[in-house]
């Protein structure tokens, strides 16, 4: 573009030069726009030759012509060039200008600060579970009756079984009933049952409450409890069923599991349930590996007479139950060591155990990925 | 429920190891809790005789010690002992093995410049009593180099099952060894216990006397024996007490203490000499007191039962004996009481007086019936054997009941109820072997528990037994299909909504906390709760004595407690319920949250870009209006008033209404709560009512409305009002807003003013009003036009005027 083209017209090549030699000293666009006045203006030098070549002979004109539109085309195109040049430095002087510290910290979005707690976690992660098996999601009162808590649910009065629930106790209603905090979640089985025909899948998740603290017991802990009832679930599906379970929930391929006899007033027969694991490294435990057994959950048939209470022939459906307590999964698998700092709303804890509000549990992304 | 193995093979002829026995009895359902091996755990100790005991040169109160354990070069050992000397047999351990009581590992050492190559050890430092005055001292033909726990008979390992509350069978050694013989681990000896002739009509007779209140003992069996020599129980009866962990007494009250362990069969011993005239089984009168055996004196009420003579009570039935009739090394003449007891009434009784007792822990779970008699019977053998004598004959009041009862048992039942193929007999022997009588044929049996079997009630015991003693590995594990049914949420609206409104708090900054469901008397009276029907009689602290009638008690508490451990801007909220009543339609499903100090939704404290202001009431609103909005509530139709509860700041708090449904409120919290609960501000904070959010109605699709996009430009429009300081800027959005439905698409606040230049009792209020035009671009005319009844309208519902 600004290569100097010799002409046949020594006074052109000298203008050529000086235009050319001024516009590359032209330091910022007032300059340059000085310098483009005196070439291309009115009044300009070259505008002055182009307005000569009206008063020249068609020889001449054509001579000149063309050299005189060259010399001008190339001041434009040198004009152009430089103004982009300069265009170019003051934008680069002026971001030299606009540097800040990017290394200073941004507040943290709210969605990063905020979470939910881990018992509040493992129920999706329970209910994502349950739910692709065909579950739904059944709740109930914590203040519940003896009849729902205990009656219906074969524990006779006065029964020693009744014992093994710490319960605690509200003053009688009008009706000269006695209330309790549900000491279980069982009594929502029993409503689901008296308030829904089969066939039922129902989970049960819920605030459990027994009148014992210590380290290993708080007054208020969370349940979740399974039933199944319809004509023809056995113990071989509630077996499959917590295998299932125990593979999604500790996301393992496999996990051996031990079924030991055992006894609840509502089912019957009556199993504890243990789960493979290996204990050996301190402050871990896996599963589905080692030769440790560690008890997880009690399940069983639903006994004839809850049943029966219930409303239902023990003789056409049947079905099982389970339960398990949430803060106890929870704290198997995401490793925490004391359950009372469930409750204690330490928010140092619970920024570290809690969960990323956009971390929802789902089986097609993961529940704990 | 412990015994010793060497006790369990006085049942059982094992056919299988210790270590299967182990396992399987907690696949049976006898949960292993723990087994204690002594041998095992003192394996590395060994019998090390003493040759010579020569005084420590540098030491006075040391012995340099030559000790052999058989093989090889005698050892020296360094001892402090006083009764270490040549010749002792004694206990050897060996550098590398840890003593059991301090766990330190023994190391070759230096003591005072002699080498002490191992030590020699007291029962303390083994862990086998509280014996420090000198080392062990055995016998002295225990051969040196020998294992010390062999030789002096430890090698009995203790093995503790956890015993259900139905199998009160399994807490005597017999019924273990019978469900382990079924289980085909060994063959169960059952020798017949022979009948006891009686030598003479007993002097002691028994009535049962309950007037016409109902029965509490069916049965009460004695015999006395006179000429006993009470002394201390032999060897063999000592070892296995003190193995449970019971201590010796003496021979007549460790034979009952024997019998209930090893026979589940609880017996009282009165010394016959003790009792005066006839003993009556009744109701203890209102007052009555007894000095039990556990040296404590006990009240007593009619609803309990006693054995009682003609100086008072003498016995609490089937909980615990009295001191002043109990048998000593003096007593030559011995009752025996073997009674039923109404198990209830056993339990009410323990659970009034807070006596435990092992008699009470089996009469309360209910013993054998059929078992009165023939342990009578036993136990008398065992006196006559230990201490001599010579037996009465039997008195018994009331009458052993007969609790024979035939279930039909239906052979399908077990694949009915668990999928297990088990052939008819399997299910035959596995019933026989644990003492059922069977008979009838396939398909339906007639089975007959055994009389120590009241837990049996029906069809589906049968299947437990049957599959408990099989194995429920056998159980095949089978999958459960989903319905055919299409699939549907599976969560309620409500659980929907506690889900949304969680992730959408979570998501605005604030950590999710789960507080109790009971708070102070005085925090619930703060909350608007507090009625009696909410209080707990027996709550675990004073502190946690009402069902909370509001999240905010439990929050505030831990915002406090987060201060106190120097984190004061703690933004929390919790997804739980509270309690209006007793009844289930009064528990309601709450969200609510705090922010603390300068827990502002984008930060909190100082920060180079600019410093976290204190929290005020607008971000409590800000996180209601969200969470309210995750749950699909019609944000933009609600209300706000500026009523809200008691506990919040009158001037700063607000609700959020649709109609008469009040939906959340929100705002400071009253100075006078924050006192009273001793938190220092600034505190906001909210509750949404979940529950109260009403669904969007059902559609028939899911498809949205139109979309209709406007090619025409919106026009803005300014405006700024003088009304009222106490005129709701709602008002005036609201005014503006109804002028055109249509038209007026967005009404916005940016500027409120108030203070110099404007009436004291006045606002400014500065409103954007947006115009979104949808045929035709507004003219200058039209929009003028629309704005002059903007203005008139504002002024009409609020006495505003247009600021000059």
């Amino acid at each position: 573009m600004s290569e100097f083209v010799l002409t046949d017209h020594p006074a052109l090549d000298a203008l050529e030069r000086d235009i050319a030699s001024a516009i590359l000293g032209a330091d910022d666009e007032a300059a340059l726009e000085q310098v483009r006045i005196t070439a291309l203006g009115k009044k300009g030098t070259v505008s002055e030759l182009l307005k000569s070549l009206g008063g020249m002979s068609p020889d001449e004109r054509k001579v000149m012509g063309p050299a005189i539109n060259g010399l001008r085309d190339r001041v434009q195109g040198l004009l152009a060039a430089r103004k982009e040049t300069l265009k170019a430095a003051a934008l680069e002087a002026r971001l030299a200008t606009e540097r800040v510290d990017v290394t200073l910290p941004v507040r943290e979005a709210p969605a990063e600060v905020g979470r939910v707690h881990p018992i509040a976690q493992v129920t999706e992660e329970l209910v994502a579970i349950f739910a692709d098996m065909g579950f739904s999601v059944a709740e109930g009162p914590d203040i519940e009756d003896d009849f729902h808590n205990f009656t219906a649910l074969n524990f006779p009065p006065g029964h020693p079984a009744r014992e093994m629930h710490d319960t605690f106790f509200l003053p009688p209603d009008e009706s000269g009933t006695r209330k309790v905090l549900r000491t279980h979640t069982s009594p929502v089985q029993v409503r689901t049952m008296m308030s829904k025909a089969p066939p039922i899948r129902v989970i049960c998740p819920g605030r459990t409450y027994r009148c014992d603290s210590d380290q290993t017991h708080t007054p208020m802990f969370h349940q979740v409890e399974g039933l199944v009832i319809d004509k023809g679930s056995h113990l071989g599906h509630l077996k499959w069923i917590l295998e299932e379970f125990c593979k999604a929930f500790f996301e393992v391929d496999g996990v051996k599991m031990r079924f030991r006899p055992s006894f609840f007033p509502f089912t019957e027969p009556s199993m504890e349930v243990d789960i493979q694991c290996d204990r050996s490294r301190p402050g871990e435990i896996r599963f589905g590996e080692g030769n440790d057994w560690l008890e997880i959950l009690g399940c069983g048939m639903v006994h004839p007479n809850v049943l029966r209470n219930c409303g239902l022939d023990p003789d056409v459906y049947q079905g099982f139950a389970w339960g398990m307590g949430i803060d106890r999964i929870a704290m198997l698998k995401y490793g925490m060591s004391d359950l009372r700092a469930f409750f204690e709303a330490d928010v140092r804890w619970l920024s570290h155990y809690g969960f990323r509000p956009l971390d929802f549990p789902t089986l097609a992304g993961g529940l704990s990925a | 429920m412990k015994f010793t193995y060497s006790w369990l093979q006085e049942h059982l002829e094992p056919t299988a190891s210790f270590e299967e026995i182990v396992e399987r009895l907690s696949l049976i359902g006898l949960e292993v809790e723990g087994v204690e091996d002594k041998a095992k755990d003192l394996s590395a100790f060994v019998v090390g005789e003493i040759l010579t005991a020569a005084k420590h040169p540098n030491a006075d109160k040391l012995q340099v010690c030559s000790v052999s354990i058989g093989a090889g070069e005698p050892i020296q050992v360094v001892c402090g002992a006083p009764n270490a000397r040549a010749g002792l047999k004694t206990v050897f351990a060996a550098p590398g093995v840890t003593i059991p009581a301090s766990g330190t590992v023994l190391k070759v050492g230096k003591i005072r410049d002699v080498e002490s190559r191992g030590m020699l050890c007291s029962a303390r430092e083994l862990g086998l009593s509280e014996e420090h005055d000198g080392i062990m001292e055995l016998p002295a033909d225990a051969p040196a180099g020998a294992k010390f726990a062999e030789v002096i008979g430890l090698d009995d390992p203790v093995v503790e099952i956890a015993v259900t509350p139905n199998r009160a069978d399994c807490l005597g050694v017999s019924g273990v060894a019978r469900d382990l013989a079924a289980a085909g681990l060994g063959e169960l000896m059952n020798p017949r216990i022979k009948p006891v002739d009686g030598a003479f009509p007993s002097p002691v007779t028994a009535r049962l006397d309950f007037g016409d209140t109902p029965a509490l003992c069916p049965a009460f069996a004695l015999r006395v024996i006179r000429g006993v020599k009470n002394g201390p129980s032999p060897q063999w009866m000592q070892d296995k007490l003190r193995a449970i962990g019971l201590r010796p007494i003496n021979a007549l009250v460790d034979v009952t203490n024997f019998m209930t362990f090893d026979r589940n069969r609880p017996l009282h011993v009165f010394d016959a000499k003790k009792v005066s005239g006839d003993l009556v089984v009744r109701r203890a009168r209102p007052g009555e007191t007894l000095l039990a055996l556990d040296g404590k004196t006990y009240t007593l009420d009619e609803t309990m039962c006693v054995i009682a003579d003609e100086k008072g009570v003498e016995s609490l039935a089937g909980v615990m004996g009295g001191e002043e009739s109990g048998c000593d090394e003096a007593t030559t003449d011995v009752v025996i009481e073997s009674a039923l007891w109404e198990p209830i009434n056993i339990a009410q009784t323990g659970r009034k007086l807070g006596l435990n007792s092992d008699a009470r822990f089996r009469f309360e779970r209910g013993i054998d019936p059929a078992f009165t008699l023939p342990g009578l019977d036993l136990a008398t053998h065992l006196i006559l054997d230990i201490c001599g004598g010579e037996p009465s004959e039997v008195v018994l009041a009331g009458a052993v009941p007969d609790t024979t009862r035939t279930i039909a048992f239906p052979l399908t039942e077990v694949k009915r109820l668990t999928g297990l193929e088990a052939s008819e007999t399997e299910m035959r022997e596995v019933l026989t072997a644990l003492g059922f009588t069977v008979s009838g044929t396939a398909p339906v049996l007639d089975v007959v528990p055994p009389s120590w079997r009241g837990d049996i009630e029906g069809k589906a015991d049968l299947v437990e037994e049957v599959v408990r003693i099989l194995g429920l590995e056998r159980v095949p594990s089978t999958e459960l299909p989903r319905s055919d049914d299409a699939r549907k949420p599976i969560l309620t609206a409500l659980q929907r909504r506690s889900r949304k409104a969680r992730r959408a708090l979570a998501a605005r900054g604030l950590v999710e906390a789960v507080t109790w469901s009971f708070v102070s008397h005085r925090e619930a009276e703060l909350f608007g709760g507090g009625a009696p029907a909410l209080a707990l009689s027996n709550p675990i602290a004073a502190e946690l004595s009402d069902m909370r009638p509001s999240l905010l008690p439990g929050l505030i508490r831990a915002a406090k407690a987060n201060a106190d451990r120097g984190f004061p801007d703690a933004a929390l909220f919790e997804v739980g319920q509270t309690f209006a009543g007793d009844r289930p339609q009064d528990q309601h499903q709450i969200a609510a949250g705090v922010r603390h100090g300068t827990a502002k939704p984008f930060g909190s404290g100082r920060h180079w870009s600019g410093a976290a202001g204190s929290v005020d009431v607008f971000d409590a609103k800000a996180d209601a209006v969200a969470a309210l909005a995750a749950c699909n509530a019609p944000v933009a139709n609600l209300q706000v008033t500026a009523d809200a509860p008691s506990w919040y700041h009158p001037g700063r708090s607000g609700t959020l209404r649709l109609g008469s449904n009040a939906m959340a409120h929100f705002g400071e919290l009253h100075p006078a709560v924050l006192e009273a609960l001793d938190v220092d501000g600034p505190l906001v904070g909210f509750e949404i009512v979940l529950d109260k959010i009403p669904e969007p109605k059902a559609k028939p699709t899911k498809v949205k409305p139109q979309i209709d996009l406007s090619a025409f430009h919106p026009v803005q429009r300014d405006f700024a009002f003088l009304v009222g300081r106490q005129v709701p800027a709602a008002d005036i959005l609201k005014a503006a807003q109804g002028v055109d439905k249509k038209l007026v698409t967005a009404v916005g606040v940016f500027d409120v003013y108030e203070g110099k230049g404007i009436d004291p009792d006045k606002k400014s209020v500065a409103v954007e009003v947006t115009l979104q035009p949808r045929e035709r671009t507004l003219t200058d005319k039209e929009i003028e036009e629309v704005a002059a009844k903007i203005v008139a309208e504002v002024t009409k519902k609020t006495g505003a005027t247009l600021r000059a």
